[in-house]
């Protein structure tokens, strides 16, 4: 996944198409919210709901205490076993400097979490915020609020990232902490705008509804109106956008440290051990096999549950 | 009709203003040593300095520096990067490359996708459709550099039916089949989930039935009204698709060491060559929103309901 | 019990007869009796009106004559469909398809969805020309030109290039009753044809139908919840409920004496101008669920004169008066007016 914010707005486009300034007097049929119940009980009962979730509880898990997991140092390093395969001893086997490839791959997914989650909250934040009052609001503020999206959907993903990251680098210092955070910043910056599209067009749908018109005609207050009547109304999209992107970013952010302008040691994350076995490909594939596969099977349990969610929220594909 | 794409010409103009001073604002203006390592481990030149500030008017103001740039890019001239290559040459050399390595992507994420889609949107629930969905979602989440290594290693290195990198210019269409596929890998998921949901969509739509009713040949109810109508969505996705590939064959031209326009850039931003970054970005832009303007003309020639005045 | 020992009609084969149809829907639910034993038929000339709430079975009896039926869900389970004496059911997918059309064509009630939005009305009506008829292109317009003249749209000529949503709503079922009769079927289904327009749209439809019907003498069965429409166009009416045809009788007969209490209900809950300011009469209780149908009668539930055999004993279609057919054990009663 190369691009988180056209793949999960790809993805989420069903439930709610784009939609563009002409379209603010359409009315489109929105959903009710007694899904809700309904779309719970419709999840419980679907196989890739529960093998999603299930996986992701695991990865959190490993995320928030590795040492569950292994008692090995992740960081310990002997050249004396470089790239030596797996083995009984080191299930993953060693990477290029001898470090357990099991260990790192179990510490390697806080980084990664810690990265995905961050970055969906800001996206969400910013784009969904952004997305409500130009929805809400309409008219110029829309325009205005539209035209800045643009710009940022105008630039791709990864040569986005790539310039900034390459530019604030040679400014600022390279702590890991002020790495990540630049990370996720980066790709936050790069993927409102998919996100606020989605709010947007929720919104609007949202303030056509007959009783949204009637809260406005009996004088509701703004606030009132976009916290009781907007706000559920893309709970459900924004729901679905940011678990299929929260895969995405993580799927990002190993792109980025496999460039060489992420994370980089002495963080441990899966990009980074990706990046770090690109030289050793052709003698030692297990250094990216290992890596790759959790990287992979993490990303994919986050797609599918947004996968689920979307479809048991969608009454058409029922 | 005329009107509208006027409109929406003139509204791309303040969208590739912003683009592309955001590009220049980062790659310009950010603080620090411009110059330190430039020159090797040697500090600079003065002279090589005082050449350099002069020829990016470094020492204007911002905004300026960004006007004078656009003048001269808006007449077509890229200027020259630091070692004073015109930078114009060099994406003349690099276009071509990326653009077959996105054609290839297209076409291959178009046929796969398409076929993969209609086939489980057709049969409905059971094993092509279950295989349709567990393959899409798995391509989904690959990231794209993995898929690239693991054909480059498999296809490449172990069983030989491919070469592991193409370093041709223009590269050879042959050549570029593994590498299009990768490009076009995730998209390919995209288009066949897409055209599945439309196709099953579109499936028990009325105008459907009334086809049947007609007593038109099965071949022709699916062919002619299904497809039809099913393919809006589908083609507006590629469309705006191509945009996407240029931009985002960075990693798929790494590794398969493929001389075109992501490459251009990548290694333009790891040399700190500012001129050719923003002078490539500025152009994947144009194509980017060109692009998209196309997709939604052709929206209107696709469905009849919409009209533009 | 077959229908044709009961209703008189020319011994040679009919148009088209439904025999004792039976259809399930099998869903997650269970199984519903949708259809449970219907039989009509239809001469050419001759308008059969299928009356019926949403759910009585009306349209699925139809999408079965036109082998349109959705399976799944839908099972036929029993029963033919005869087409001048061909059991359609048996026939191969080839031979349903000729048929459809060219024999016997449809339209349906909401035209906006049933015509194809992304194709040219002319192209609708010309596609079946050609690719049926192998007309070429050129005589293929020409005669859809003839057709939207026939069925009264204006600018017949332009309009054939235009696209249903350019279309009124009115004009929009012109065009689809224009492209039924490209193939000059004998049997024209009418799928509540009027029910999507405004009430003056709906008696120009009713008109041009009749006329058309008239013209071709084509056969024509029209179905629909609505006994004001039906008043005037039907020479025999066909009520329904629950997947059964309760009563079957000539127009006038029916509305003069019902031979059903639920047609008898139906006629009540008519608005009248001689009866202004009194209540207006509805039919109490629901319709039965078709996966739990009542033992014994299935409207006892809701019927005004239940008695305790309706409760156990399912009543058999007979022959109450001379041409006449009633699913009711007290048809006589009702029909000589005690």
């Amino acid at each position: 996944m190369t691009d988180p914010s056209t793949a999960a707005s790809g993805a989420a486009v069903s439930a709610s198409e784009f939609v563009t300034g002409a379209e603010h007097v359409q009315t489109k049929p929105g959903k009710p919210r007694s899904l809700a119940s309904d779309a719970w009980y419709d999840l419980r009962r679907r196989p890739r709901f529960i093998i999603s979730a299930a996986l992701i509880l695991l990865v959190l898990l490993m995320a928030a205490w590795p040492s569950l997991f292994t008692s090995v140092d992740p960081n310990y390093a002997d050249l004396d076993r470089s790239r030596l395969g797996p083995s009984a001893q080191a299930w993953f086997g060693y990477d290029n400097q001898g470090a357990d490839i099991f260990a790192r791959t179990i510490y390697g997914a806080r980084a990664s979490i810690v990265v995905g989650i961050s970055a969906t909250v800001f996206t969400v934040l910013l784009g969904g915020t952004l997305g409500l009052l130009a929805g809400y609001h309409g008219g110029w503020v829309d325009a205005v609020m539209s035209r800045v999206a643009d710009i940022f959907f105008g630039l791709p993903f990864v040569l986005g990232a790539i310039v900034i990251l390459s530019s604030f680098r040679a400014t600022g210092g390279s702590s890991a902490t002020e790495i990540t955070l630049l990370v996720i910043l980066s790709i936050s910056v790069l993927s409102w705008p998919a996100c606020m599209r989605i709010t947007r067009a929720a919104a609007i749908t949202a303030k056509q509804q007959d009783y949204v018109k009637a809260a406005r005609a009996l004088g509701a207050s703004t606030s009132r109106i976009i916290l009781r009547h907007l706000l559920p109304n893309i709970l459900a999209p924004v729901l679905v956008y940011a678990t299929i992107a929260l895969g995405g970013f993580i799927g990002a952010e190993a792109t980025l440290s496999f460039l060489g302008i992420g994370l980089h040691a002495p963080v441990v994350s899966w990009g980074v051990m990706i990046a770090d076995s690109r030289d050793f490909l052709r003698i030692a594939p297990h250094t990216l096999l290992f890596p790759a596969a959790f990287l992979t099977a993490t990303v994919l349990a986050f797609v599918m549950l947004g996968d689920a969610v979307r479809e048991a929220l969608d009454p058409k594909t029922r | 009709m005329g009107r509208y794409v006027l409109r929406r010409l003139l509204q791309l103009v303040p969208v590739f203003v912003g683009t592309t001073f955001l590009i220049y604002w980062l790659v310009w203006s950010l603080p620090g040593d411009r110059f330190a390592g430039k020159c090797g481990e040697k500090p600079c030149d003065p002279t090589y300095i005082a050449k350099m500030t002069e020829k990016f008017n470094l020492d204007d103001p911002l905004v300026l520096q960004y006007l004078k740039y656009l003048g001269k890019l808006l007449t077509g001239d890229f200027g020259e990067n630091s070692s004073e290559v015109a930078i114009g040459s060099l994406i003349n050399e690099a276009y071509p490359n990326t653009l077959r390595l996105a054609l290839v992507a297209l076409l291959i994420e178009a046929v796969i996708g398409l076929a993969a889609g209609i086939l489980s949107g057709l049969r409905g629930r059971g094993f092509v459709d279950s295989l349709t969905l567990v393959s899409t979602l798995f391509l989904i989440s690959l990231p794209v550099f993995v898929t690239g290594f693991a054909l480059q290693i498999l296809l490449g290195y172990e069983l030989q039916w491919i070469t592991p990198t193409v370093t041709d210019s223009p590269a050879p269409w042959g050549q570029l089949i593994a590498p299009g596929f990768v490009l076009g890998s995730l998209s390919m998921a995209y288009v066949a989930r897409l055209t599945r949901t439309s196709i099953a969509e579109n499936r028990r739509a009325d105008y459907v039935r009334t086809a049947i009713a007609k007593g038109q040949p099965p071949r022709r109810v699916v062919g002619v009204h299904l497809l039809r109508n099913s393919a809006i969505p589908v083609v507006t996705y590629l469309g705006t698709d191509l945009g996407a590939l240029m931009g985002g064959a960075i990693v798929t031209e790494g590794i398969f060491d493929i001389k075109g326009i992501g490459f251009l850039v990548y290694d333009g931003i790891l040399g700190k060559d500012g001129a050719t970054v923003t002078g490539v970005v500025s152009l994947l832009v144009v194509v980017y929103l060109l692009a998209n303007l196309l997709v939604d003309l052709l929206y209107a020639v696709l469905d009849p309901r919409i009209r533009y005045d | 019990m077959t229908v044709e020992s009961i209703v008189d009609s020319e011994a040679a084969g009919p148009l088209l007869a439904v025999d004792e149809l039976f259809v399930e829907f099998r869903t997650r639910d269970g199984v519903a009796k949708v259809l449970n034993g219907v039989s009509y038929r239809v001469e050419a000339g001759e308008t059969l009106a299928v009356l019926g709430e949403s759910g009585s079975g009306k349209s699925v009896t139809a999408q079965t004559i036109m082998g349109i039926l959705d399976t799944p869900p839908g099972v036929i389970t029993g029963g033919e469909v005869r087409y001048h004496g061909e059991n359609l059911l048996a026939a191969s997918a080839k031979r349903r398809r000729e048929v459809r059309g060219s024999g016997i064509a449809m339209i349906f009630q909401d035209a906006l969805s049933a015509l194809n939005p992304v194709f040219t009305v002319g192209f609708q009506i010309e596609e079946q020309l050609r690719v049926r008829r192998g007309m070429s292109r050129r005589d293929a317009r020409k005669r859809a030109v003839e057709l939207l003249d026939q069925v009264r749209i204006p600018n017949a000529r332009d309009r054939v290039r235009q696209y249903p949503h350019e279309f009124s709503g009115g004009m929009r079922q012109r065009a689809m009753i224009a492209m039924s009769l490209a193939l000059d079927p004998e049997l024209l289904i009418a799928d509540e044809p009027t029910t999507a327009l405004d009430v003056t749209v709906q008696a120009q439809i009713m008109d041009l139908l009749r006329e058309i019907q008239l013209d071709r003498h084509m056969g024509l069965i029209l179905i629909t919840h609505d006994l004001g429409v039906v008043a005037e166009v039907a020479d025999r009416i066909a009520v329904m409920y629950a997947g059964r045809i309760v009563e079957q009788s000539d127009a006038v007969s029916l509305y003069r004496q019902p031979g059903h209490p639920y047609t008898q209900a139906l006629l009540d809950s008519l608005p009248r101008l001689d009866l202004k300011g009194a209540r207006l009469n509805t039919i109490k209780g629901l319709p039965p669920s078709l996966i739990d149908i009542p033992a014994g009668c299935p409207f006892h539930p809701r019927c005004p004169r239940v008695r305790d055999v309706c409760r156990t004993d399912v009543p058999p279609a007979h022959r109450p008066a001379a041409g006449r057919l009633s699913a009711c054990h007290f048809a006589e009663e009702l029909i000589s007016g005690e």
